[in-house]
Parts: structure tokens; C-alpha cells; sequence
């Protein structure tokens, strides 16, 4: 019963998605208030109606109702709590019904937070939002139902995937979904600007909160899966360049700029059409993400489904999503007005080198993940595109953003003083050349490549640092009154210093992992010892234990240095009799620089086991810088002029005549 | 409305060249970094090339599974019914490795025709043959329907 209430809901939630794409878009236009309003309403109606398919879902996952298809496939009652919930999304069905709740939960945001909106413009979004909701409903009911019944409930259900019964896999989908959908009111935001030919500095900062929220929840979506990957795949890396994790670096990367670039729409009135093309390009980019990953075109773990019927519905959303978009936009955008002029040199130049080749960054991705399908569909072979390809495109366009990420919040709007600037950085510039030196003569000539990057990390790490300080004063007057221009620092220039700071951190971490990492091979038995960069990992013992779910190998490696004792690790593999299959648990030390890394594989007492040891510099780093990006993009999002509730001048002037004659009377 | 011009060209020609270098660069990484799927067959044939990084797939043939004493290599031999190849490979066989089932393999191929793997890749559940052996076994007329489901769960790392 509860699961179709589930079901109902999900088609009141269609219906009500209907009216809310049409209705207001024409009351929009015709500038009938009732007709406008009514996006508001059908905007939280529907986040209510999702929310309770949801949560009938959950239910059914939570309660083993093995009567309900999606959760014989996906569940087994012998599973602990929490992978009984995420079993929910840990599936096609349920993943696109987290997608959709998401997707009405920021409608019903922008509905209830919007209140300072112009109404045209808050109808014109909440209708884009609903006509993507409306696809997406119409793509659940008519191609992937998760409140199916089976007539005849087996005793028991297949299981989940044992490779997503682990918590950072179980939180990495809401994440992600947060920022591909969160994308989507940027995207909407976006079109509704276009219907109405206008874009200003309010529409920038109306939009830029949104994108922030999105580019968070990206970040951290993203992070998560890399952790996973990283400790659950065994392989001692945390980044495969797998065509699902471009997936979801293309529209961050896009995010990354549009960001940025509303930032100029903000503070000069420039770049306008080149803003909303990115919103459209970061949207498109989710979208294109959601259609690789559900519609099984890639092979990959992330790839559930099966079905082309499902791949030709969501590549139909796709070409009308982006199609109609863009065509939308190449008709409306030559119209907007031209904003302000700058020189090369100058806050806005440097925002926009950023823009620049971040999207072609996104571009050179996104083309090494066609490619191969490309080359499949016209049957000329079939290739795979490996991370050497990503790794000779995407770093050298990286590096120009990573060098003007320094110095150009350093440059004045409209005509910049790059020596100025230069000048500042002295400490920043030696420490980043001293960094680079270090690095060569730990890793010879050889080691060029990743010394830059060293080199990069420290400028930005002491760059952002010394960008705030310049901006404060600091050293040049008093103590107090730096303290005073502390205090009086907007959020959003904490929130950008702190970003900085965590793409410094990020890079330091990625370098030491891949460039610095000691790797070893070898059969072990017990109590044989393997010395891996001045560590030596000892094979204390090979134990059967019981999980809740699975029998486990698990291996106890002691690690000492110098003679003294460092950590024990446990290393597992796991074995899950209901899914029949078999998992990798690696047994990791963290320290604040380093991990010890220890993963076993097949094997007996009498021939040994082969295991891999990792001594992994810097990779907690990579947590650490992916956290403190998010974090600055949460301290910015707290900015009062950046709070959608703060009142200003200019939204008391969107305020409709009908409300001012309200009040006056 | 000069300088307006102006700055809309010099952004498009900063486009323009980014674009440009940026293709230049993919398409150099394209040459050296593609790697090529080969099945046993063509290796076989003399249709792979040797020294480069490529990927070949096939059945792990029954009793070929051999693990070098002492050490952490090991070899077994993989074929798409009518060719076979011997890999040899030094690490952790992935989790779904079997005996019987398709797996594929990256590495490069040796002068003796033995193929030295870096990275092996197993079918990430029962149900699921990679595509690319599903094709190559198609290929030889090995594939017998009902040996796979056909799913797209994707490789194990």
C-alpha cells in the first residue's frame, strides 16, 4: 500500500510539474500576478509529493518489503541500517527518484527563498524548473518505476552491490546529485533571463548563491567518490580519469567558471552572454553526465542500467534540454545589452583567462570521454582513453589558471597593475621557486614535471594567504587598525582566500600522490617484513572474521620505522555470500602528510599472499584541500549581500506596483 | 564603440588560439595515449602492435591460472576460441577474476608473442561479459547466448 502511495505521488508530482512549466510562463508574459503566483504553489506542492515518494521508497528499502521489484534486486534483509537506505539510491530507479527530489527540493527553495525575486523572473524559473522535472518525472513513470510490484515476493532479495555497501559511497550520491542538480537553477535562472532579453548585476547575484550551493555540494559529491575509490578499489590511486568521474568533473569545471564569471556580471556589467552560456554549458554538462552514467552507454561501475529504451528517452531530454536552450540562446543573446569595457590587464581579464581555459579544459575532458563511444557507434574499433591522454592535455591548461589564480584578485577592475601585483608576491613568487628547488633535488631532473607542481601549490598556498594580508594592511599600519580591516573583510573575500587556499592544498596533495607515491609487489607470508620507503610492513597475521553481511580475510600488517612502532593496519577481503562477489578493503595509516597504505590479495598459508604496500605522500591533502574548497564556498555563501533574504536598493525597486500600492495604502 | 569592438575581437582571436593550442594538444595525446582493444585473434594474425600499451580480452582459459611460487606473478591465458593469448602479470588479480569468464587485459606484447600485463580488469558481476569480449567472442563464433546477460556493470578496478 505504502509504496503505491509512493507511486500516486509521483504522478500527482507529474501533474502538478504540467501546470507549473506552462501556467506561469504564460502569466508571465502576460503580467497576470494569479497565473505567476501559481508557480510558487506547485513549486512546494510538488517537493512535498516527491519528498513522500521518497520517503514511501525508503520505507520499502527500510522495511525489506520483497514485494516491491526494486528492492528484491537491490536489498536483502541480512544488510546493516544504513545500506539498507542507501540501497534506496544505490540503484537506477531510486537514484533518478533522489535526483528528482533534489531537483524539486531547490525549486521549492527558489519558490519559498525567492520572495525579493521580480515575480517574472522567479515565474520564468520555477516553469524551466518545471519542465525539467516534468521530463524527468515522465522518464521515471513511463521508463523506470521503482514502486514496481512483483507478483510473487521471494523470500528474500538479491543484495546490493557489495562495492556500494560503504559509507562513502552511501553519501557520495546525494552530494553529487545536490550540485548536477543544483546546476540546474543556474541553468533556469539562466533561460528565464533569456525570455526576458534582460541581465543585470541583481540577476548575477541572484544567480551566483545557487551556483555556489551547487559547486559545493560538486565538490564534496565529487570528493567523497574519489575517497571511496580510493580506499575501496585497492589500487592506491584516487583518481582513474573513469568517463564517470569526468562525468561529474565536466560540469565542475563549468561551475567552477561560471562562478567566476558571475562575478564580473556582478561588479561590471560584462561578460553577460557569456555568463548565461555557461549556466546553460554547466546544466548541459550535468545532464550529459546523468544521460553516461543511467543510460549504460559507458562501462563502468557506476553504469546500472541496461535498457537502450531508457538511453533513447534521456538523450531525447538531452537534445531538448540543450538544443532548445542554446537555439533560445543564440536568438536572444546578440539582444542583450554590452556591458563595460577593461583592459587585458585587470581583475576582469584575469577572471576571464580563468573562464577561458577552464572551459577548454572541460572540452579537452569532455572529448577524451567521447571519443571511444564516438569510434564504437561508427564502428571504426574500439579504444579506450586512458590518464595519460587527461594528464598531457588537462595539466598544461592548468597551469596558466593556477599562476592567475594569485595574482589576479590582486588587479584593480578595469586596468590592473601587474607589477604591482608581482610585488606583492615576493614571498609568495621565492617560496614557490624554493618549493620547486626542493622538489628537483629530492627527485632529480627527471622529476621537472611535478616539481612545477610543487612550485604552483606553494604560490597559491602563500599567495592567497598574502593576498588577504595585503588587502588588510598588514605590517604596513597598525596592528589595530589591520585588525579593524579584518573584521571589515566581506565574507565572500574570506570565502574566496579560503578557496584559494584549498586549491593549493588540493594540488600539493594530488602531486605527492601520484609523483612521490613508493609502491611494492610481492608474495608474503607470515611473518615475512617488506621495507617501502624506510617503512617496514610486517605480515603479522592472516585472520577469518565474521561481517554482518560478508566473511571476511583480513591481515594484520605492522608497520614500524626506524625500529619503532608506527601503526597496525588491517587489510580485508571480503566475500559476500548473498551477491556472491568479492570486495578489497585496503588497511590505510593516515598521518597529516602521509599515508601507509596495505591492500592483500588471494592467497594461502602454505604459498604466501601477494600484497600491495604504499607508502602515499601527501594524499590526505587532497581531502583536506577539497574540504577547505567547499568550506570557503559555504563562508562565502554566508555574505550578507549574497543572503537571498538581504534586503537591498536595488530589490526594493523590483518590488511589484501592486505590493508598493499595498503598503502605501 | 571602437574599443567595444576592439575587446570583442581580441577575446575571440584569445578563444580562437586557446582552442586551437588546446586541440593541438589533443590530438598529440591522442596519438601516443589511445589505447587499442585486440582480441586473441588478431594478436594471433599479427594484427597488434608490439612494445605499445593495448588491451586484449577474452575468456580466462580452465587450469591455466598459474601462480609463480614465492612471488607475486602470475600467468594465465586468455582466448577468444580460436586464438589464445599467455599473460603474464605482476600484482592483485582483480576481485572478480575467474576461471571461465572474461576479463581484459592492458599491457604490451612481447616479441614471443606473450603478452605482459600492467592492468587487469575483470567483469564486474556475474551477469556481465565487458562489451569488448562480448564482441571479439561474437567475433570467432564463440559466443554462446545465455553465457552473459549482457548488463553494463562496468569493470572492477
Amino acid at each position: 500500500m505504502i509504496a503505491e502511495i509512493g507511486h500516486f505521488a509521483l504522478i500527482a508530482a507529474f501533474v502538478l510539474a504540467a501546470i507549473q512549466m506552462s501556467l506561469p510562463l504564460y502569466g508571465a508574459q502576460k503580467g497576470d500576478l494569479g497565473f505567476m503566483e501559481l508557480a510558487k504553489t506547485t513549486a512546494l506542492a510538488q517537493f512535498a509529493l516527491v519528498l513522500l515518494s521518497f520517503s514511501a521508497l525508503v520505507n520499502a528499502f527500510v522495511t525489506s518489503d520483497f514485494s516491491v521489484l526494486n528492492v528484491v534486486l537491490n536489498s536483502h534483509s541480512d544488510k546493516p541500517l544504513l545500506y539498507k537506505i542507501s540501497g534506496a539510491w544505490g540503484n537506477h530507479e531510486g537514484s533518478l527518484l533522489l535526483w528528482v527530489l533534489i531537483l524539486t527540493l531547490f525549486g521549492a527553495m527558489v519558490a519559498s527563498f525567492g520572495r525579493n525575486l521580480p515575480p517574472q523572473l522567479r515565474a520564468r524559473t520555477l516553469a524551466v524548473q518545471g519542465m525539467i522535472a516534468f521530463g524527468f518525472i515522465a522518464f521515471m513513470l513511463f521508463t523506470s518505476n521503482p514502486f514496481e510490484r512483483v507478483l510473487v515476493p521471494p523470500a528474500n532479495g538479491q543484495g546490493l552491490n557489495p562495492l556500494l555497501q560503504d559509507p562513502g559511497l552511501a553519501f557520495h550520491p546525494p552530494f553529487l546529485y545536490f550540485g548536477y542538480v543544483g546546476l540546474s537553477i543556474s541553468f533556469s535562472f539562466a533561460v528565464a533571463a533569456l525570455i526576458e532579453g534582460k541581465v543585470d548585476a541583481a540577476w548575477a547575484r541572484w544567480v551566483r548563491p545557487w551556483t555556489l550551493a551547487a559547486w559545493c555540494g560538486l565538490s564534496v559529491g565529487i570528493g567523497l567518490g574519489s575517497w571511496w575509490a580510493y580506499y575501496e578499489l585497492g589500487w592506491g590511486g584516487f583518481w582513474f580519469w573513469d568517463p564517470v568521474e569526468n562525468a561529474s568533473f565536466i560540469p565542475w569545471l563549468f561551475a567552477t567558471a561560471l562562478l567566476h564569471s558571475a562575478i564580473v556580471v556582478e561588479k561590471r556589467d560584462a561578460l553577460k552572454s557569456w555568463t548565461i552560456l555557461l549556466a546553460i554549458l554547466a546544466f548541459s554538462m550535468s545532464l550529459l553526465g546523468t544521460f553516461l552514467v543511467r543510460s549504460g552507454v559507458l562501462t563502468s561501475v557506476h553504469a546500472f542500467a541496461t535498457d537502450p529504451e531508457r538511453g533513447v528517452f534521456i538523450l531525447l531530454l538531452l537534445v531538448l534540454a540543450i538544443g532548445g536552450s542554446l537555439t533560445l540562446y543564440a536568438i536572444r543573446a546578440p539582444s542583450l545589452q554590452p556591458g563595460g569595457l577593461f583592459r587585458p590587464i585587470s581583475r576582469e581579464g584575469g577572471l576571464l583567462l580563468n573562464n577561458l581555459f577552464l572551459s577548454v579544459a572541460a572540452l579537452t575532458v569532455l572529448l577524451g570521454t567521447l571519443y571511444p563511444l564516438f569510434l564504437d557507434v561508427l564502428n571504426a574499433g574500439k579504444i579506450s582513453v586512458g590518464p595519460p591522454y587527461f594528464n598531457a592535455t588537462f595539466g598544461p591548461l592548468m597551469i596558466p589558471v593556477l599562476a592567475a589564480m594569485v595574482i589576479g584578485p590582486l588587479l584593480s577592475w578595469k586596468r590592473g597593475d601587474i607589477f604591482a601585483a608581482l610585488s606583492t608576491l615576493w614571498v609568495a613568487g621565492l617560496s614557490a621557486l624554493g618549493a620547486l628547488a626542493i622538489s628537483l633535488i629530492y627527485s632529480g631532473v627527471d622529476g621537472i614535471l611535478p616539481a612545477i607542481g610543487v612550485g604552483a601549490a606553494a604560490w597559491i598556498i602563500i599567495g592567497s594567504v598574502m593576498e588577504l594580508a595585503d588587502r588588510v594592511k598588514l605590517f604596513r599600519t597598525s596592528v589595530g587598525d589591520s585588525w579593524r580591516r579584518l573584521r571589515h573583510t566581506p565574507r565572500s573575500v574570506y570565502g574566496m582566500t579560503i578557496a584559494h587556499f584549498g586549491v593549493g592544498v588540493l594540488l600539493a596533495g594530488i602531486i605527492g600522490t601520484t609523483a612521490f607515491k613508493t609502491e611494492s609487489i610481492q608474495n608474503m607470508n607470515i611473518g615475512d617484513s617488506v621495507n617501502v620507503s624506510n617503512y617496514n610492513f610486517t605480515l603479522n597475521q592472516v585472520q577469518s572474521i565474521q561481517g554482518p553481511n560478508y566473511i571476511a580475510e583480513r591481515a594484520v600488517f605492522v608497520i614500524q620505522h626506524d625500529g619503532k612502532l608506527v601503526a597496525t593496519v588491517n587489510a580485508e577481503r571480503r566475500r559476500y555470500p548473498v551477491e556472491q562477489d568479492t570486495t578489497t578493503e585496503a588497511g590505510i595509516h593516515t598521518s597529516w602528510n602521509a599515508d601507509l597504505y596495505a591492500v592483500i590479495g588471494e592467497g594461502n598459508r602454505s604459498a604466501g599472499w601477494t600484497t600491495r604496500l604504499y607508502k602515499n605522500p601527501l594524499t590526505p591533502w587532497i581531502w583536506f584541500g577539497t574540504i577547505i574548497m567547499a568550506l570557503g564556498g559555504l563562508v562565502s555563501l554566508t555574505d550578507r549581500r549574497l543572503r537571498i533574504g538581504a534586503p537591498s536598493v536595488r530589490r526594493q525597486r523590483n518590488i511589484p506596483p501592486a505590493v508598493v500600492a499595498a503598503s502605501v495604502k | 564603440m571602437r574599443s567595444r569592438k576592439r575587446q570583442r575581437l581580441g577575446l575571440v582571436s584569445l578563444a580562437v588560439i586557446l582552442l586551437g593550442g588546446a586541440a593541438a594538444l589533443a590530438l598529440t595525446a591522442f596519438e601516443d595515449n589511445i589505447v587499442f582493444f585486440r582480441s586473441p585473434s588478431d594478436i594471433a594474425a599479427g594484427k597488434a602492435e608490439q612494445g605499445r600499451l593495448i588491451r586484449v580480452g577474452g575468456l580466462v582459459e580452465v587450469g591455466s591460472l598459474k601462480r609463480i611460487p614465492g612471488s607475486s606473478e602470475v600467468m594465465f591465458s586468455l582466448t577468444d576460441g580460436s586464438a589464445s593469448v599467455m599473460v603474464s602479470f605482476n600484482g592483485i588479480l582483480p576481485d572478480l577474476f575467474r576461471e571461465e569468464q572474461g576479463v581484459v587485459a592492458q599491457g604490451r606484447l612481447q616479441k614471443d608473442g606473450s603478452f605482459d600485463a600492467v592492468e587487469v580488469l575483470a567483469k564486474h558481476d556475474e551477469t556481465y561479459m565487458p562489451p569488448e569480449v562480448a564482441e571479439a567472442l561474437k567475433k570467432s563464433g564463440y559466443w554462446k547466448d545465455g553465457s552473459s546477460a549482457g548488463g553494463d556493470k562496468g569493470y572492477a578496478k
